[in-house]
Order: structure tokens, then C-alpha cells, then sequence
């Protein structure tokens, strides 16, 4: 009974990866601004592969958090509003296919970093990388595309993808 | 000196440091006098426990009784009169500092707690006179002052001990108290409620000033920002409204105009910054831009990409800021 108890302790040690926080962020600027998601691989005259890109916040609860803070602070909420969109397109997807310029961590990295034809402006240079990646996590989250654990389960906005309140039960997506 | 409440400088703060010297002296003398009892009584041979041995069948005498309901009678009475009396004199200064009473002719000042520092807004009828700043407020002596109180994240509290009580911003709700300085001079203040990690590096200045000191004050902040005098500044302001202190930081005219952060519009003419952490001065500038985190574990200020070679051109235009 007490070696039980006591591995239901540790396990909950499990958990602390989601509370990390990188309150040290490196400033440095990464090579990857600007093509994280390597659209191409196609490089004349040969020369470095494709990089392998991933999201340093991936299921932190506090990277959303701030990202969620800095979504406000940049006023990305000036377009998107909450993420159901206004003059910008609508950040809460019904289908994963509706990401015009890709839904994976590297492609909404670029977006950010890049700007997109029509409006979305370029961040690039401006936003500090580290904060980039959060708000990327936050974005992601509110597709449910964070681990759930990571999520908040109800964000200031109240506007969030949630299975049982927009989609029905089954997550279809059917609206 | 600077910030204590037994330095008072201001009617407001001289009322609450006599409403803690009157509760200070008087609940001192009951604490004596409740510690002399027990000290007494434990030293008192009881003869009545000789007499009359604990036990079961142990029963106190009709004398014993009346007496004992007497004495715990009239303690309860003393005590509720005692707590009554203070609640009165606790209440009614309570009412004499309180906005209720503001005098007519106070200058408004509209304060927003935030993580971690504050902002100043001065009201005016005339939109070219209002006046945003940071962590610092200037106040002509001898004029009340109405301080309407906010907050934009978390519950913070209006502090300045030499000047008045401890006054709650909460989020989405508006708080009025009123202050007045008598005399010149610096006072600090702090949040008084805390709200997060960097809770004890949330600071401000109030200085007070004669009103002809003010009034130039005044009209120095409502200009815009100088504009750089040399190449060296001319770089740091290139280098300023390109990199991410933009998004945030307001230089009235120039292109930036974010209020996430404190407007910087006389960054230079501020006695500290990172809201009352460090004192202004080039080294701590430096510092506090190239590694935030380090002087403020927390703090919503960016860790901003900043080649070395700029540095110097940045800290050197901000400073220029007067």
C-alpha cells in the first residue's frame, strides 16, 4: 500500500513539464526566420538539407499563457478578434483543412515572421523569436492541437474550439 | 524617511498615523494589563483549591459563583465597549480620508496597476493637456490631489505611507481617494497587495513640488520627445523604432505609439526605472534592456535581440529623453 501511494506521488512528477517556464529566453536569432517550415526543398547548387523545425513550447501551459497575453499586447486581437476573426480570417478552424497557409507549428511560425498576402503584416524582426513560438502555441491551442493537459479548459475569451460545445460529441465537423 | 507612515506628510497620512498611535498606546496598555493578571494570578497561592479539592462532587460556593459572574460580566462589557470605541474612531477616520470628501479644486490623476509597474494618466478637460507617464507623479504642494484608481490584470494596491492609506486598484472597477502633500519632497510607494512575482519590484515616486515647479514640470512633459541631437542618438532612435521596443513603448513624436509599456516620451528625466527597481542611469539601462529577466525574474519586459554594437547608440538616445 505505501509503495503504491508512493509511485502515485512520483507519477505526478510527470505533470511538471507542462508547468516549465523559460523565463530566460535566449534573444538570439535563429536562422530559421523565414522558412521554419521548409516549404522547399529544392535548393540550387545543392547546400544545407532542410531543417527540422520544432515548436521549444510544445505543451506548456505557460507558454500559452503568455502567448495568449501577447496576442493582446501585439494586437493580433485587432484582426482576428478572439480568434473568431473580423478583418483578418478567423484563427479557430472547423476543419483542420481550413488553414490557408498550413496548421503545423513551423507554418504559423512563418506566417507570423513572414506575413501572408492581404493583410497579415510581417512580424519578423520585430517580435522577439521566443515570443513568436509562444504565440504560435497559444494559436495552436485554441484548435485544440495542444496537448489537452496543456489547454486551459476555459480561456479568458471563452472563445475556443471545444468538442462538445461547437462540434457535438463526436468531434466531427459537422458545425 | 522616504516611506513611512510615522513621517507623515500630508492630513490624510497624519490622520492614520494618529488612529495608529491612539489604537498602538491603548491596545498596549490592555495587553499590559491582561499580561500583569495572568502573571499575578500564577503567582497568587489559590487558597480555594486547598479548601476545596477538584473532584467530581466539587461544587464552587454561592460566593464564589456571584463573584465569578460578576468579574467575567463586566470584562465581556469592557472588552465589547472597548471594540465598539474603536470601530467608531477606526470608521471615522476611515470616512475623513476617503474620496467622499475630496475638495473641489484637486487635480485628477487616473493610476492603473499592472504586472509589474504603473501607469499615470493626468486627467484634463483639454485633450493636449492630458498626460500619460510612468511610476512617477509629480504633485504641487498644498493642493489635493484625486487619485481614480484601476487595474489591468490583477488586484494591486495604491501605496505612498508618508501621503495617505493603502488604496485597492481592482480590474474593471474604479477606486477614488484623495491625498495632499504639505510640504516638498520625494515620497516612495509601493504595491501593497500582492500580485505575482515581481510583487516587491513594483514601485513608484511621488515628488512633491512647489506649484511654480510643478506647472514647468508640467508643461516640459507635455512636449513631445526631443529630437536627437547628434548621430550617436540619431542611430538609437533608428535603432529603437526598428526592433520590438516599438510594439510596446510609446516616444510621443515619433512613430511609436504602443502603451503595453510605459511611455518613454522623457524616459530620461525619470529617477528610476523598471518601476522604481534600479536607478536610472546608463550601466542599469544596459542591463535592464539586455537581459530583463535578470534584474526582474518575470517581468512582461522582452528579452529583446539587441546587437552589442547597438546598445550604446540605444541607451545613449533614451537617456536624451529629458
Amino acid at each position: 500500500m505505501r509503495y503504491v501511494a508512493i509511485g502515485c506521488c512520483l507519477l505526478t512528477l510527470i505533470g511538471c513539464k507542462r508547468e516549465r517556464r523559460d523565463v530566460r529566453p535566449s534573444p538570439a536569432v535563429s536562422g530559421i526566420l523565414g522558412d521554419a517550415a521548409g516549404e522547399s526543398t529544392l535548393r540550387p547548387g545543392g547546400g544545407a538539407a532542410t531543417q527540422n523545425v520544432r515548436n521549444p513550447y510544445e505543451g506548456n501551459a505557460y507558454a500559452i499563457s503568455e502567448g495568449q497575453r501577447l496576442f493582446n499586447w501585439y494586437n493580433c486581437s485587432g484582426c482576428h478578434a478572439n480568434g473568431g476573426g473580423g478583418i483578418g480570417p478567423p484563427l479557430i478552424k472547423k476543419d483542420q483543412r481550413d488553414w490557408i497557409y498550413g496548421g503545423d507549428p513551423s507554418n504559423i511560425f512563418d506566417t507570423i515572421v513572414k506575413g501572408r498576402p492581404n493583410g497579415m503584416p510581417m512580424w519578423g524582426g520585430k517580435i522577439p523569436e521566443y515570443q513568436i513560438w509562444q504565440i504560435v502555441t497559444y494559436v495552436r491551442s485554441l484548435n485544440n492541437l495542444e496537448p489537452k493537459a496543456a489547454t486551459p479548459s476555459r480561456p479568458d475569451s471563452l472563445e475556443q474550439k471545444t468538442n462538445t460545445i461547437l462540434y457535438g460529441k463526436d468531434g466531427g465537423s459537422q458545425p | 524617511m522616504n516611506q513611512s507612515m510615522w513621517h507623515a506628510s500630508g492630513s490624510n497620512a497624519a490622520h492614520i498615523r494618529e488612529l495608529a498611535i491612539f489604537f498602538g498606546i491603548l491596545l498596549g496598555v490592555i495587553f499590559l494589563i491582561v499580561v500583569g493578571l495572568a502573571l499575578f494570578s500564577l503567582r497568587r497561592r489559590h487558597r480555594g483549591i486547598e479548601q476545596e479539592p477538584l473532584e467530581r462532587s466539587h461544587q464552587a460556593s454561592e460566593r464564589t459563583e456571584a463573584r465569578l459572574r460578576m468579574v467575567v460580566g463586566i470584562a465581556t462589557a469592557v472588552t465589547l465597549l472597548i471594540l465598539f470605541g474603536l470601530t467608531i474612531v477606526s470608521v471615522s477616520v476611515g470616512k475623513s480620508v476617503s474620496a467622499s470628501v475630496a475638495p473641489a479644486n484637486s487635480l485628477l490623476i487616473e493610476v492603473t496597476g499592472t504586472q509589474w509597474w504603473w501607469k499615470i494618466r493626468y486627467a484634463s478637460d483639454d485633450p493636449s493637456r492630458i498626460l500619460r507617464t510612468a511610476n512617477e507623479i509629480h504633485i504641487p504642494v498644498g493642493r489635493p490631489i484625486t487619485i481614480r484608481g484601476s487595474a489591468d490584470d490583477v488586484i494591486h494596491s495604491f501605496w505612498v505611507p508618508s501621503l495617505q492609506g493603502k488604496r485597492d486598484l481592482i480590474p474593471g472597477r474604479t477606486t477614488l481617494e484623495w491625498l495632499q502633500a504639505d510640504r516638498p519632497g520625494e515620497y516612495r510607494g509601493q504595491c501593497a497587495e500582492f500580485c505575482g512575482l515581481q510583487h516587491a519590484h513594483m514601485a513608484f515616486w511621488v515628488i512633491a513640488e512647489p506649484p511654480a515647479q510643478f506647472n514647468q514640470w508640467m508643461e516640459h512633459q507635455l512636449q513631445p520627445a526631443v529630437e536627437p541631437a547628434d548621430d550617436e542618438t540619431k542611430q538609437g532612435q533608428n535603432i529603437f523604432l526598428n526592433s520590438a521596443c516599438v510594439l510596446c513603448h510609446a516616444i510621443r513624436g515619433t512613430d511609436a505609439g504602443a502603451h503595453a509599456g510605459p511611455d518613454l516620451t522623457h524616459f530620461g528625466s525619470r529617477k528610476t526605472i523598471a518601476a522604481g527597481t534600479l536607478p536610472n542611469n546608463k550601466g542599469n539601462l544596459a542591463g535592464w534592456i539586455a537581459d530583463p529577466q535578470n534584474v526582474k525574474p518575470g517581468t512582461h519586459m522582452a528579452t529583446v535581440p539587441i546587437q552589442p554594437a547597438e546598445m550604446q547608440p540605444l541607451i545613449d538616445y533614451l537617456e536624451s529623453l529629458k
